[in-house]
C-alpha cells in the first residue's frame, strides 16, 4: 500500500465487512490523494459496492475506520456524509425516475439549501432567491454536461446511457469533493463507454474532484484510472498500476478461475 | 423582487420570469374573487341540505389532501387518519361545548381538568385540534416512522384502533361509548370549510411545490437514493406525517362540529377507507385530483342515496339494499383503476400555464415568443429535443409533478400558485 499523505482526501483502514457468516470485505485498506482516479475491479461478489456502502454510511463496518479528509466518518448517517462532500451513483440506476431530470438535479443541490421550511410555505424573499440560484444552478449543471435539452423529460423515460449520465450529474449537484461511481459503463456499448470515458476524465477535472470507480469494462478501468486496487471474495489481492496489474499472476488466476465478465450485472 | 434576484438568471429571463409570475398571481386573485361570490351565493340561497353536502365536501377535500401528502407525495403508506380526524374533532368539541351541555351530557363520569374549564371560540378550538392531532402524529412517528410499505399501514392503523379504545375508556373526556352531543355547528358554513379547504390546498401545495418538497418527493421514489443525496429522512418523513395529521385533526374538528354528534364509532376504519379511496382514485401526488375526486364523490354518494331505496325499473324490482351506494363505488373504483392505473389526474395538477402562454401568443402575436422564454434552450440547436421532452409531458392545461412549478387550484377558490415559473 502507498504510504499515507496529509493530503489523503479518503482513506480506509483496516475495513471489515460481515454479513453474518459472509466475509464481504476483508481488511480493505486505501488512501486516495486529491485529484486522483483509482480504480476498483473484481469478480462478482467480490465486495466492491460493500465498499462504497460502508464509505457512504449505509452500512457500518464490522471493524475498522473510515476517514475523510483526516476526519473519522465510520458508520455516519448517509444523509450526513452526503452533506461532507461525499457523492455516489448506484450499479443498478437509482435515479427518481417520474421525476423530471432538473428536479432530480434540484434534489442534489437542496442539500445546500439554507432557507427554512417555513420561508419556503410562505415563499419569502430570502426563500425564493435562494430556490432560484440552485434552480438556476441545476440548469447550468444540466448544460455543462450536455443535458439541458432533457430537463423536463422525466429521468425513467431516457435511455440507459443518458440515465447513467443523469445520475452522475445529481451526484455533482450535491458538490462532492469525492465521487464514487458503481459500474457507470455496465449495459453501455464500446461506442458509449468511450464516451463515458471522456466524460469522466472531463469531470474529475471541471468539478476539482477525486474518483473511485467500480468497473467491469477493463477498457474503461485501463484508460483512466491512476491506480487500480483488486478485490477477490473481499480480499485486497492486488494494487498498481494497469499494467501492473495486468500482469499481476493472482488478478489474472482471480479473473480466469471465476469466469472473466466483460459487462456487469445490473 | 425580480429586480434584486436578476443576476441570478443565467438560463432564463427574469423579466419573463416576473411577468408569469404576476400573471399568476392575478389568475389567483381573480379566481379567488369569483370563488368568493359563488360562495356567498350559495351561503344565502342553497336549502340546509345541499349547504351541508358542499360543507361535507370540503372537509374531504382536507382529508384527503392531507393524505395525499402522506402517502401520495412521500409515499408513506399511512392507514391513521382516522385517528388524528379522532383527535382532532374531540379536542375541538371539547373546547366548544358550552357549559351547560358539559354538564348535562357527562354521565358516566364528570368532565376531567382541563377541559372542564377550558372553552375557546371555534377558530381556536379547530387549531388546537389541528395541533393535538399533530403532536399525537409526532408521539407515534417516532416509533413508526422507520417502517415501510404495508407494515407502516398496518402499524398506522393499529394506531387509529388505540385511538378509538382509549376514547371508549376514558368516560371523563370522551364520554366514552355515549360521545359528545350538542356540539356548536359552527362548521356549517361554506365560508369556514371552504375557507379552511383552501388553506389547506395553498399550504400543502407550496410545500410540496418548494425546494424542500423535492426530498418529499425523492423519498417517495427512493428512500436508499434519497438518503445518500442528503435527505434526513426521519427529519422529512416526519414533517410530511406531522403536517398531514394537523390538517387531518382540523378536518376531524369541522366534521365534529359539522355532525354535532362524535362518538368513538365515528372514526372507524371505514372513514379512512373513504379517503383512501378519494386519494387513490384521484391520483397519488396530484392536489388536483384529490380535491376534484374528493368534490364527486361526497356529492355523488348523496346523489346515489336513493338506489339504496328500493326501487323498479319496468319489470325489474330492486329491494332495498342498505351499502348499495358503496358498492357502486368500489366498482367505479375498479373502472377508475383498471383505465387510469395512476388515478384520474395521475400526478399531474391544474396550472394556469396554457392561459398564460395563449396570453403571450397573444400579446406577440409570433410564435417566436416561445423561444425567447429559454435563451439558450428553446429555439436553439436543442429545439428538436425539446419537443421530444414536451411530448413527454402532459398536454393542454396540465403540468406534471415531474415537470418544474407544480401549479395547484382548486375548487370554489382554492386555486393557488407554485413557486414562481420557467
Ligand atoms: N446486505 C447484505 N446482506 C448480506 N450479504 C450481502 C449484503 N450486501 C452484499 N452482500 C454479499 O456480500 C458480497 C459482496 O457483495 P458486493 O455487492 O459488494 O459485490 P460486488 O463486488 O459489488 O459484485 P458485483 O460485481 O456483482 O456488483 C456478496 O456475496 C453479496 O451477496
Ligand atoms: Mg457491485
Amino acid at each position: 500500500m502507498r504510504a499515507l499523505a496529509a493530503t489523503d482526501v479518503l482513506r480506509l483502514d483496516h475495513i471489515t465487512m460481515r454479513f453474518g457468516g459472509l466475509l464481504a470485505v476483508s481488511d480493505c485498506n486505501l488512501a486516495m490523494a486529491r485529484g486522483e482516479l483509482v480504480g476498483l475491479i473484481g469478480p462478482n461478489g467480490a465486495g466492491k459496492t460493500t465498499v462504497f456502502n460502508v464509505i457512504t454510511g449505509v452500512y457500518k463496518p464490522t471493524s475498522g475506520r473510515v476517514l475523510f479528509e483526516g476526519r473519522d466518518i465510520t458508520g455516519m448517517r448517509p444523509d450526513l456524509v452526503c452533506g461532507l462532500g461525499i457523492a455516489r451513483t448506484f450499479q443498478n440506476i437509482r435515479l427518481m425516475k417520474s421525476l423530471s431530470v432538473v428536479d432530480n438535479v434540484l434534489i442534489g443541490h437542496r442539500v445546500h439549501m439554507r432557507s427554512s421550511l417555513g420561508s419556503a410555505v410562505l415563499r419569502l424573499p430570502g426563500y425564493v432567491r435562494e430556490e432560484n440560484l440552485l434552480y438556476e444552478e441545476s440548469l447550468k449543471l444540466l448544460d455543462d454536461l450536455g443535458l439541458l435539452k432533457y430537463k423536463d423529460t422525466p429521468a425513467g423515460s431516457l435511455p440507459y446511457g443518458e440515465q447513467r449520465r443523469v445520475e452522475i450529474a445529481r451526484a455533482l449537484a450535491t458538490r462532492p469533493r469525492i465521487l464514487l461511481l458503481d459500474e457507470p459503463a455496465a449495459g453501455m456499448n464500446p461506442y458509449e463507454s468511450q464516451m463515458l470515458v471522456k466524460f469522466i476524465r472531463d469531470v474529475l477535472t471541471r468539478f476539482n474532484l477525486t474518483i473511485l470507480l467500480i468497473e467491469h469494462d477493463m477498457s474503461v478501468i485501463m484508460e483512466v484510472c491512476d491506480r487500480i486496487m483488486v478485490l477477490d471474495h473481499g480480499e485486497t489481492i492486488a494494487e498498481g498500476t494497469a499494467a501492473e496489474i495486468q500482469a499481476n499472476p493472482r488478478v489474472i488466476e482471480a479473473y480466469l478461475g471465476v469466469g472473466y465478465k466483460h459487462a456487469g450485472n445490473y | 423582487m425580480a429586480g434584486a434576484i436578476e443576476h441570478v438568471f443565467l438560463y432564463r429571463d427574469p423579466s419573463v420570469v416576473a411577468r408569469r409570475a404576476r400573471l399568476r398571481l392575478a389568475c389567483n386573485l381573480v379566481s379567488l374573487a369569483l370563488a368568493a361570490v359563488v360562495v356567498h351565493w350559495l351561503q344565502h340561497n342553497l336549502g340546509d341540505y345541499p349547504l351541508r353536502i358542499l360543507n361535507l365536501a370540503a372537509i374531504n377535500v382536507i382529508l384527503a389532501v392531507s393524505l395525499n401528502l402522506i402517502y401520495g407525495f412521500t409515499g408513506m403508506f399511512s392507514l391513521g387518519h382516522a385517528g388524528f380526524m379522532a383527535v382532532g374533532a374531540y379536542v375541538a368539541a371539547l373546547l366548544t361545548l358550552p357549559q351547560a351541555t358539559k354538564d348535562v351530557i357527562f354521565l358516566m363520569a364528570p368532565l376531567a381538568w382541563p377541559f372542564n374549564v377550558l372553552s375557546a371560540p371555534p377558530i381556536v378550538a379547530v387549531v388546537a385540534g389541528g395541533i393535538v392531532a399533530g403532536l399525537a402524529a409526532f408521539l407515534i412517528g417516532l416509533p413508526v416512522l422507520r417502517l415501510r410499505g404495508d407494515y407502516l399501514g398496518i402499524a398506522t392503523l393499529g394506531f387509529a384502533e388505540i385511538i378509538r379504545v382509549v376514547a371508549n375508556n376514558i368516560p371523563s373526556i370522551t364520554n366514552g361509548a355515549l360521545g359528545l352531543k350538542g356540539i356548536p355547528n359552527f362548521a356549517n358554513n361554506l365560508w369556514w370549510t371552504w375557507g379552511w379547504a383552501a388553506f389547506t390546498v395553498w399550504f400543502i401545495a407550496r410545500l410540496v411545490g418548494s425546494v424542500h418538497g423535492k426530498a418529499l418527493l425523492a423519498i417517495r421514489e427512493d428512500e436508499v437514493a434519497a438518503e445518500i443525496m442528503g435527505v434526513r429522512l426521519t427529519y422529512h418523513k416526519m414533517i410530511s406525517f406531522v403536517t398531514g395529521a394537523v390538517f387531518a385533526g382540523i378536518g376531524g374538528a369541522l366534521l365534529g362540529s359539522l355532525i354535532t354528534t362524535i362518538d368513538p364509532k365515528t372514526f372507524g376504519f371505514m372513514l379512512t377507507f373513504n379517503i383512501l379511496i378519494i386519494v387513490v382514485a384521484g391520483g397519488l401526488g396530484s392536489i388536483t385530483g384529490s380535491v376534484i375526486t374528493a368534490l364527486l364523490y361526497t356529492v355523488l354518494l348523496e346523489a346515489l342515496r336513493p338506489i339504496e331505496a328500493g326501487w323498479r325499473l319496468g319489470p325489474l324490482a330492486v329491494p332495498e339494499i342498505p351499502g348499495l351506494r358503496m358498492v357502486v363505488f368500489s366498482l367505479v373504483l375498479l373502472v377508475i383503476i383498471l383505465f387510469y392505473q395512476r388515478g384520474l389526474f395521475g400526478g399531474r395538477e391544474f396550472s394556469w400555464d396554457w392561459l398564460i402562454r395563449k396570453l403571450e401568443r397573444a400579446a406577440a402575436g409570433t410564435a417566436a415568443t416561445a423561444g425567447a422564454v429559454e435563451r439558450r434552450t428553446g429555439a436553439t440547436a436543442d429545439a428538436g429535443a425539446e419537443s421530444e421532452a414536451q411530448a413527454t409531458r402532459p398536454g393542454g392545461g396540465w403540468s406534471s409533478t415531474a415537470g418544474r412549478g407544480t401549479e395547484t387550484g382548486g375548487r370554489g377558490g382554492a386555486s393557488k400558485r407554485a413557486p414562481k415559473g420557467t
